[in-house]
């Protein structure tokens, strides 16, 4: 199974190099998200923190929330191309024909979703500090919550992009399926994230765990049900 | 090749419909007649007789109908148990979109508001987009067995889903009550109690009596669907028998 997984990845890895849709389509699409909500939302208008006496600008404050949403409609992209790959001269068919485990298939495609992701959130996460500016608190807090929402989202992408595999109403069906379904990891890694930035971090690792739980169930639910998702798909 | 059943009308369904009918009849005289108005909400409260229950049998009987169905499918392929596990979905939707409509006007008068970031509110909506996403893969252009496949696995991944929401939720924020009913501290007027009572009674009626409907509906697609196949079957065997390799 880890075998077959590896080989997957690999190859996942190795289109994305070759097409170049990650770094010249998704990217600029999270980054282009972040400019947009600073024209939805007001830059110069301040808030009062719950905090009590600090002000902060609304962007600062909302920042972690929309680097999550930001990240979010970035991985949709990632998600419905990582099976756009597969749908072409049905290649999922030859997968199975060639005897890949379907367990092997969903590790391997999450893993290569798992890697972009961890690329998109860098390069917008750098970008969400640039123009939103909040403060940096805790950054053992931050890297965990980054690790545990990347996983949560590429298991719970692969699943729910096999759902959709080989459709012509993929490109809308994906969003509708999965946006419910990572609300409430956009809820925690926000949270977390919040309590990264601007502490305590107390109130941010039980997030993470949440976070954590959520990976493991997607995981699980993955393992087992990939082979019924490939079927004829 | 005959249908054998012609409409989704039976026996059954009539019995079951006859009695939700009674049982709303008597909602109705019980919840807007008989029983009083709330000391503070006044009439409004009227709205809880069938809010709560339609969100109750929606997330708990029709969600968890479409659960068992999609697990029993997925373990013995069982056309009948796929069916009832979307059309249990369907009618599960339907109903949490009556409630999501009545508790937004019950909210109204007494919060002030149509909506509050509550708990049960939120997982409620999202809930509801969940199983909407649901009836699409359910329509998905697809050999029907694969889609039934990919459609069970959804069902169950969907039930577990509205206990991730929910639970996410409630960490959130928990502003307004907690259990709706609680027999050991109700302070209730008798026949409110009953009214209320009578609410998921007639809402599971109502339930039972539109699932059977749909499902025999779905039933008859399935037939027509097996029906059309066997024909073309036949032809194309017919065609075959009456090959005659000398007119080459």
């Amino acid at each position: 199974m880890l075998t077959d997984a590896r080989a997957i990845a690999l190859k996942d890895l190795r289109v994305e190099a070759a097409s170049r849709v990650l770094t010249a389509q998704v990217l600029p699409f999270g980054m282009l998200v972040l400019i947009l909500f600073g024209f939805g939302i007001p830059p110069d208008r301040r808030v009062l923190a719950a905090e009590g006496d600090v002000s902060r600008s609304v962007l600062e404050q909302v920042a972690p929330g929309l680097f999550w949403l930001a990240v979010l409609f970035s991985a949709l992209l990632a998600v419905n191309r990582s099976f756009a790959v597969e749908s072409v001269d049905g290649n999922l068919d030859a997968l199975k024909l060639v005897g890949f485990d379907p367990a092997g298939i969903f590790l391997g495609k999450a893993a290569a979703i798992a890697v972009q992701l961890v690329a998109l959130e860098i390069v917008v996460g750098i970008g969400a500090f640039l123009v939103y500016g909040p403060p940096l608190g805790d950054v053992i807090l931050l890297v965990a919550t980054v690790a545990a929402t990347t996983l949560a989202v590429a298991f719970a992408g692969i699943v729910y992009g096999a759902l959709g595999a080989g459709q012509r109403l993929r490109d809308t069906l994906v969003p509708l399926l999965l946006l419910p379904v990572l609300a409430p990891v956009l809820l925690a890694a926000t949270r977390a994230t919040e309590s990264a930035l601007f502490g305590p971090s107390s109130s941010g690792w039980p997030w993470v765990g949440f976070l954590g739980a959520f990976s493991l169930l997607y995981l699980g639910a993955g393992i087992v049900s990939f082979g019924s998702l490939l079927e004829e798909a | 090749m005959k249908t054998e059943v012609v409409g989704t009308g039976s026996r059954g369904t009539r019995i079951v419909g006859s009695i939700a009918l009674v049982l709303t009849a008597l909602l109705l005289l019980f919840g807007l007649v008989l029983s009083p108005p709330e000391i503070s909400q006044g009439d409004a409260v009227r709205l809880f007789y069938i809010h709560v229950p339609s969100a109750v049998v929606s997330l708990y009987i029709a969600f968890g109908v479409t659960l068992v169905g999609s697990v029993i499918y997925l373990k013995n392929g069982s056309v009948f148990w796929d069916l009832i596990a979307g059309a249990a979905a369907e009618v599960g939707v339907l109903f949490l979109g009556f409630a999501l409509i009545t508790g937004m006007l019950w909210g109204r008068p007494t919060w002030g508001t149509y909506w509050t970031w509550d708990p049960r509110i939120t997982s409620t909506a999202i809930s509801f987009v969940l199983f909407l996403g649901y009836l699409a893969v359910r329509r998905l252009d697809l050999d029907p067995v694969a889609r039934s496949r990919r459609a069970a696995v959804l069902g169950i991944i969907s039930f577990f889903n509205v206990i991730i929401v929910r639970f996410s939720v409630q960490i959130w924020r928990s502003l307004h009550q907690g259990t709706t009913l609680n027999p050991a501290d109700t302070q209730m007027d008798n026949s409110m109690l009953f009214s209320f009572f009578l609410g998921m009674l007639a809402m599971v009626a109502t339930f039972a009596w539109l699932l059977m409907h749909r499902f025999r509906l779905a039933w008859i697609e399935h037939q027509l669907e097996e029906d059309r196949l066997a024909t073309a079957i036949a032809a194309r065997r017919g065609e075959a028998s009456t090959f005659n390799p000398g007119t080459i």
